[in-house]
């Protein structure tokens, strides 16, 4: 965790589905053969390469990293709305219920077509925000 | 239209899938469909399908359709659109209404893959013009590109009330709150979360009361209610709202499988009336097969699945079994039963275990 950005998977109900497993390029993530399992990550495999993110049909993972500077961790998330924010763009930071908890900088925004129509969004929040922020709202 | 030796009724993810299985075994099945677009509900799903690779998870559902058709134009199936079924008769003659005129067919094997209707539910001011079933919000928005409205509350949260407000949202469609009677989320918790984390309530133990508006909806009355379902005085709230979409079930379309003289029973975890059905999807009545909602309301990927069972059942009813055959027909029905192993799958399997002790 300490290290670099890390996955997390927020899915909690045993629903019939594997793609974070068959998209992990290093087998960090496993849901075996009950494909209602719910996905085991091994941390220790994991990069936080990000892949996974846009191919959950849930939109259920993120990626955080606590070491992206001393004050800030970075935050990965799946974001299907438009318009997309640009890199350097001030947000304010929503959590999992969708309330304001912080501002936010987008620092990196990938749209290719690897990510099959799901952008990602990393924003940089203030450090221990990174298990809050879920969402954001374009400043108004 | 030309007479085939088997007949798929609807162009859903059942009737492409047992098309495709059907013709792996040498059978030239024709698909009918009301529609101008085949792939039934699927080009409305802008969704990513849950599943395995094998369904296709991961994939968008109108993606899928799209996939589906692409491999039914390789093969030796034929598609009839604008085309419905209007009628079964006791020899065994369906027909076929197209261009307003009726086609009679005569196939030696049927599937009936019809899908579902959308209930609804009544209330003062539900015949006004902006109350919609969550559907016609999918079809006008996806395949129309039309916004239903600005301002939306959405009544019931399963899984298509949660989805069909995440469309809108990405529609830039304002969505109020989505309520749901019961105490808890019916649909998937990420689903939910998705749509909780941009800021829309979900209110269970919630219902309407009425819709305002004289010649269209203004707005619309919410209370909360108790474990008996009934309004609790003195929590009414109204909503500004245009639109009210209701997303609160679905009931099997069977009135060809009636026509037909198959078995019915009432089994309410799969939706209502569903035609009793084999293993291989085989009604009561020789060579008469079901696949789909139209046989118990699941998913897309299940009714997938339950179409390739039936396309498999036809050819073993058609040109009989083989080992091949046999070990396809296997491997499909593991892949379902994994689909239905989990906790979301368990009013399938209760309500399946109960239509197959129904036999007379």
């Amino acid at each position: 965790m300490k290290k670099g950005p890390v996955v997390i998977v927020e899915c909690f109900q045993e629903i019939p589905c594997n793609p974070c497993e068959t998209s992990c390029p290093r087998q960090a993530i496993s849901v075996g053969d009950n494909i209602n399992a719910l996905p085991q990550v091994d941390h220790h495999k994991c990069n936080g390469c990000t892949v996974c993110v846009s191919r959950c049909p849930g939109l259920a993972i993120f990626v955080i990293d606590v070491a992206y500077s001393d004050a800030e961790s970075a935050v990965t998330m799946p974001y299907e709305f438009l318009p997309l924010p640009e890199k350097g763009d001030l947000v304010a930071a929503l959590d999992r219920e969708g309330k304001e908890c912080c501002r936010a900088k987008v620092i990196k925004v990938v749209n290719t077509k690897a990510q099959g129509k799901t952008p990602l969004v990393t924003l940089a929040v203030p450090k221990g925000m990174e298990t809050d922020v879920r969402s954001f709202k374009l400043a108004s | 239209m030309t007479n085939t030796d088997f007949l798929i009724i609807g162009g859903g993810p059942a009737g492409l899938m047992a098309a495709l299985s059907a013709s792996e075994f040498g059978l030239e099945p024709l698909i009918i469909d009301e529609n101008q677009a085949i792939g039934g509900q699927l080009i409305k799903q802008t969704h990513m399908f849950f599943g395995s690779k094998a369904e296709r998870a991961g994939t968008r559902g109108f993606e899928i359709g799209l996939e589906l058709e692409q491999e039914i134009g390789k093969r030796s199936i034929r598609i009839e659109r604008q085309a419905s079924a209007v009628g079964y008769y006791p020899d065994g003659t369906v027909a076929v209404l197209q261009n307003e005129k009726v086609t009679p067919l005569k196939p030696k094997a049927v599937l009936v893959a019809t899908g579902a209707s959308e209930n609804f539910v009544s209330f003062p001011g539900s015949d006004l013009p902006g109350v919609y079933g969550a559907g016609a919000v999918q079809t006008l928005m996806n395949v129309y590109g039309i916004k239903p409205g600005h301002r939306v509350l959405m009544v019931g949260s399963g899984n298509i009330g949660l989805i069909v407000s995440y469309q809108l949202m990405q529609a830039g469609v304002q969505v109020k709150a989505i309520i749901e009677g019961l105490p808890k989320i019916g649909g998937y918790l990420v689903h939910a979360s998705k749509i909780a984390r941009a800021g829309v309530p979900i209110l269970t133990r919630h219902t309407i009361l009425n819709a305002l508006g004289e010649d269209m909806v203004s707005g619309a009355v919410i209370s909360k209610i108790d474990d008996k379902w009934q309004t609790i005085e003195g929590t009414q709230q109204t909503l500004e709202v245009d639109t009210i979409c209701l997303a609160v079930g679905l009931s099997p379309l069977t009135e060809l499988l009636w026509q037909a003289g198959c078995q019915m029973n009432y089994i309410p975890e799969l939706g209502g009336q569903v035609a009793w059905h084999d293993d291989l999807m085989m009604t009561t009545v020789p060579g008469i097969f079901t696949a789909g909602d139209v046989t118990g309301i699941e998913e897309a990927s299940t009714a997938m699945l339950e179409g390739e069972l039936a396309g498999l059942g036809a050819v073993k009813f058609l040109k009989g079994d083989s080992k091949d055959l046999q070990s396809r027909i296997n491997d499909t029905a593991c892949r379902l039963a994994g689909l239905r192993a989990g906790p979301f799958g368990q009013k399938a399997r209760e309500g399946k275990c109960k239509l197959a002790e129904c036999k007379r």
